[in-house]
């Protein structure tokens, strides 16, 4: 069986947090938990006035994929409510797939606990 | 205006194998947001709310949810949440000596105290006082005009400076309620649908859509948009994260909007970027529109925005007309609203669409229709001499002509003086006016309303502007629990058309909608013995829809329409004009550049620029001691306002109001990163946490408005510590445009040091 993994276009990653509640709402975790978090890279302004700004989600240990959703036919929560809708999961060979036509700024996690 | 629903949609409710419902149903504040209507859908088992989620068949949020919403549960059971009515006397206001009551009591208190103030002053001395965007907005008009049967409501901004001057344009040039960014919102299809065509340039001035969903626009329909290759333009005096993902920013000094649209007009008019024909048949004055640009060039408009002249070139390119091959749509927000010089400033923009050939065509800005409601209009049955009395009409006509609401500064002075009345009784309709949210000056208005021998105020949780002013508070519902309609910009733009769907009833909550029927009934039987036309919210909501031709059972049994207005080009095909003809809603019939209402107000018939009104231009007394210009009113994706600060989950992601100052700015002023320091300026002070980054100009600092703390004392004279960082108290009183809109809320001049020891309150 394939490895499943998150995908992460972060380039329109808007920082919402969305992502951390809707994840922290379908586990039951309290708050300070987290299976997936936002972390800001920057601003910083860089050579030639460019000033790199970034959001990313990265999924913590915690993140199980949302294995009961997933079973019951769903896309893992943080999918679903993403405001940008940057975030897709599956085999991470279809996963890999996908960063060409996404472009840069698109990353993929494989959380500890992957199905 | 049609609907269109998807041919299968999932059904309303579905009953799970434990029994769980689950309502589809569409959002609105509170708690939350403007009229965006996001799908959701809602878990209730045994009664109780266990779960909320995105709806994947809303076909414009297609699952996707901001924190706001899904806090919902959060806000629900807050222990703080007000579940029953309560009364408190009036010698006891500013004290948690707070009574539950019936609502029957609480009825018959309020409609005696009513018509004992009609008696004895007359029914202009009941003024209801609404806040932005929430469903309040929708119902508060018919609650003041023809519930309480007084010509006075009164949204309480300085200047009207949340749509008051884009109002005025778009009413006044283009006689349509609401100009909009193309993100094909008409159609089930939305961004996708193939037969449509993305805008080339989205050019966004004052506004970020993102964190705001402005006006009811789903602000990250933007990114879908960009996804697919359009590029942004941003006019922003902060280089927010939108911003860096644009094709050019213009991050000028806050303010000067004006001269940087007139220059973009001289530009295109000079270079002759302009589509002729547009202009021939359908503009109004535009020769006397070139001949006013001639004066306002880049470099003119360079040296007052802070920016470089060939940027504005640049800038001016890209939106120029080539032959009618691309687009662009306009987003302006409400940094436009908050400059004395607004109503100039859409005056500006409305032009650079029109001239340009991009007013109602597919990828450029979408021109809105009529409200289908009677949120304006509804005095229409009063005396002459009752609406007249409608505070501040004779001194800013425009209210009268526009708005049928109050002139808010003249509201203030009339509280203060007891002139041209006295006002004797106040209905708080959601709105948190004290805490800095709208009104300028809020300690002002806080001592005038005090002096009300009754106050109503509705909302879910106590306030600092209940615990100080109000004798009865009602609990408001979520949207959540109850029925209602929700939609884009009130129906008046393509996007969607929302059934909200009860899903449970906490504690006696009612609804902004329940409690106009209940107010309503209540009035008509024991004090007009009359009979209101509406027994039951479904009977209003049956007639409201009915009045669009469509029916509530089917928008509810589906939860979710897209509402076309009538498509593009709606102009050439008589679908602006109420007597059908081919044109606009103006004197002329066409889009006025050379505006006759705002001849016939008083004001000049085309665009100008004047230099901030408070800023070293014009008040170089002030720039030396205050040398930085302070905007306000950024928002947060935690919050919508004043509201959310409760409630755990949106706390912990923006847990204080933060300063956002530029490090080298904070450096020269020995700042650092997290210090509590003190915004002052000659009309008040309010305390932050300063965030040093560099997406600041160096001139400038950006101040979080909204700000209380519902878990500190809320007694007077603390009230949970509203005036801590109450920024609105830096907003002066009464500085506005000619026509009396817009005041400067986003450009003030403050100075910033870090707060001694001894002063800290954070």
């Amino acid at each position: 069986m394939s490895n499943i993994g998150l995908l992460f276009n972060y380039e329109w990653c808007s920082g919402c947090q969305s992502c951390e509640i809707a994840c922290r709402n379908e586990h039951g975790w309290p708050l300070g938990t987290w299976g997936i978090k936002v972390e800001d890279l920057g601003p910083m302004e860089m050579e030639g006035g460019v000033m790199e700004f970034d959001h990313v989600p990265i999924p913590t240990s915690f993140c199980d994929l949302c294995e009961d959703r997933v079973a019951a036919g769903n896309v893992p929560s943080c999918a679903l409510h993403c405001l940008s809708n940057i975030i897709e999961w599956g085999p991470v060979e279809e996963l890999a797939k996908r960063l060409p036509e996404l472009g840069p700024k698109t990353t993929i996690f494989l959380p500890k606990n992957n199905l | 205006m049609a609907f269109h629903y998807k041919d299968n949609p999932a059904p309303k409710t579905e009953v799970l194998d434990d029994g769980t419902i689950v309502t589809r149903t569409c959002a609105w504040s509170p708690p939350g947001c403007h009229a965006v209507g996001c799908g959701i859908k809602l878990f209730v088992k045994d009664g109780e709310l266990v779960k909320v989620e995105g709806d994947p068949d809303h076909q414009l949020t297609q699952g996707r949810l901001c924190p706001r919403c899904l806090a919902l549960k959060e806000a629900v059971y807050h222990p703080d949440r007000i579940l029953y009515p309560m009364k408190r006397a009036r010698e006891d206001r500013g004290k948690d000596k707070w009574e539950r009551i019936s609502w029957d009591e609480a009825t018959d208190l309020i409609v005696s105290e009513t018509e004992r103030i009609r008696e004895q002053y007359g029914s202009e001395a009941i003024c209801v006082y609404m806040g932005t965007g929430r469903e309040a907005v929708r119902y508060g008009f018919t609650l003041s005009s023809k519930v309480l049967r007084t010509p006075n409501n009164c949204y309480a901004q300085s200047g009207w400076s949340c749509m008051g001057p884009r109002q005025t344009a778009m009413t006044m040039m283009l006689g349509s309620a609401y100009i909009e960014l193309d993100y094909n919102g008409g159609s089930l299809e939305v961004w996708n649908d193939p037969n449509w065509k993305r805008p080339d340039y989205v050019f966004c001035l004052g506004k970020e859509p993102l964190e705001s969903n402005p006006d009811g626009l789903w602000g990250h329909a933007l990114i879908e948009l960009m996804k697919q290759g359009s590029k942004l333009i941003m006019v922003d005096p902060r280089l927010c994260w939108l911003a860096t993902r644009a094709d050019q920013v213009l991050q000028i000094i806050p303010g000067t909007d004006a001269a940087l649209c007139l220059a973009i007009l001289h530009v295109l008019i000079d270079e002759d970027l302009v589509d002729h024909e547009f202009v021939d048949k359908w503009c109004y004055g535009y020769d006397e529109l070139c001949e006013r640009v001639k004066e306002y060039t880049p470099e003119f408009a360079a040296q007052e925005c802070g920016i470089e002249a060939d940027a504005i070139r640049e800038c001016a390119r890209k939106l120029g007309y080539d032959g009618g091959q691309h687009h662009w749509s306009l987003l302006m927000g409400v940094a436009v609203d908050q400059n004395p010089n607004g109503c100039q400033v859409t005056q500006c923009l409305i032009a650079m669409a029109a001239i340009t050939g991009n007013l109602d065509v597919p990828g450029g800005t979408v021109v809105g229709v009529q409200m289908q409601f009677e949120m304006t209009g509804a005095t229409d049955f009063m005396s002459e001499e009752l609406k007249n009395k409608c505070i501040g009409w004779d001194v800013y006509p425009i209210v009268k002509v526009l708005l049928n609401t109050t002139h808010p500064d003249i509201t203030l002075e009339a509280l203060e003086t007891g002139r041209p009345y006295e006002l004797k009784m106040a209905w708080l309709d959601s709105t948190n006016l004290l805490s800095p949210t709208c009104s300028a000056q809020p300690k002002r208005w806080h001592d005038a309303l005090m002096k009300m021998e009754f106050t109503v105020a509705k909302d879910m949780f106590m306030n600092p502007t209940i615990m100080a002013l109000a004798d009865v508070v009602l609990p408001l519902a979520t949207w959540a629990e109850h029925d209602g309609i929700v939609m884009t910009n009130q129906g008046c733009q393509m996007g969607i058309a929302g059934a909200i769907n009860k899903a449970l009833q906490v504690g006696e909550c009612k609804s902004d909608l329940e409690m106009l029927i209940h107010f309503g009934n209540a009035f008509y039987e024991k004090a007009y013995g009359e009979e209101y036309p509406f027994k039951t919210v479904e009977e209003y909501l049956v007639d409201d829809l009915n009045k669009m031709g469509h029916s509530w059972e089917e928008l509810s049994e589906k939860v979710v329409a897209s509402n076309d207005i009538g498509g593009y080009h709606k102009h050439e095909r008589g679908l602006i004009r109420p007597d059908g003809q081919p044109g606009f809603q103006t004197t002329t019939g066409r889009v006025e550049l050379w505006s006759t209402g705002y001849d016939s107000l008083g004001d000049d018939p085309l665009p100008y620029y004047f230099p901030p009104k408070l800023l070293s231009e014009e008040r170089p007394d002030l720039a030396k001691e205050y040398p930085l210009v302070m905007t306000t009113g950024r928002r947060y994706f935690a919050s919508f306002h004043s509201e959310h600060r409760q409630i755990p989950s949106l706390r912990d992601l923006t847990p204080e109001p933060y300063l956002e100052i530029h490090p080298e700015t904070a450096a020269e002023l020995g700042i650092k990163d997290g210090d509590e320091v003190t915004i002052e300026n000659p009309w008040g002070t309010a305390h932050e946490r300063a965030h040093l980054t560099p997406i600041m100009r160096k001139d400038v600092v950006s101040a979080a408005h909204g700000w209380w703390y519902p878990e500190e004392d809320g007694e007077e004279p603390h009230l949970f510590g509203v005036w801590k960082s109450n920024v609105n108290s830096l907003v002066p009183h009464r500085v506005l445009g000619k026509m009396g809109f817009g005041a400067p809320y986003k450009q003030l001049p403050v100075k910033v040091y870090k707060t001694p020891v001894e002063e800290c309150v954070l």
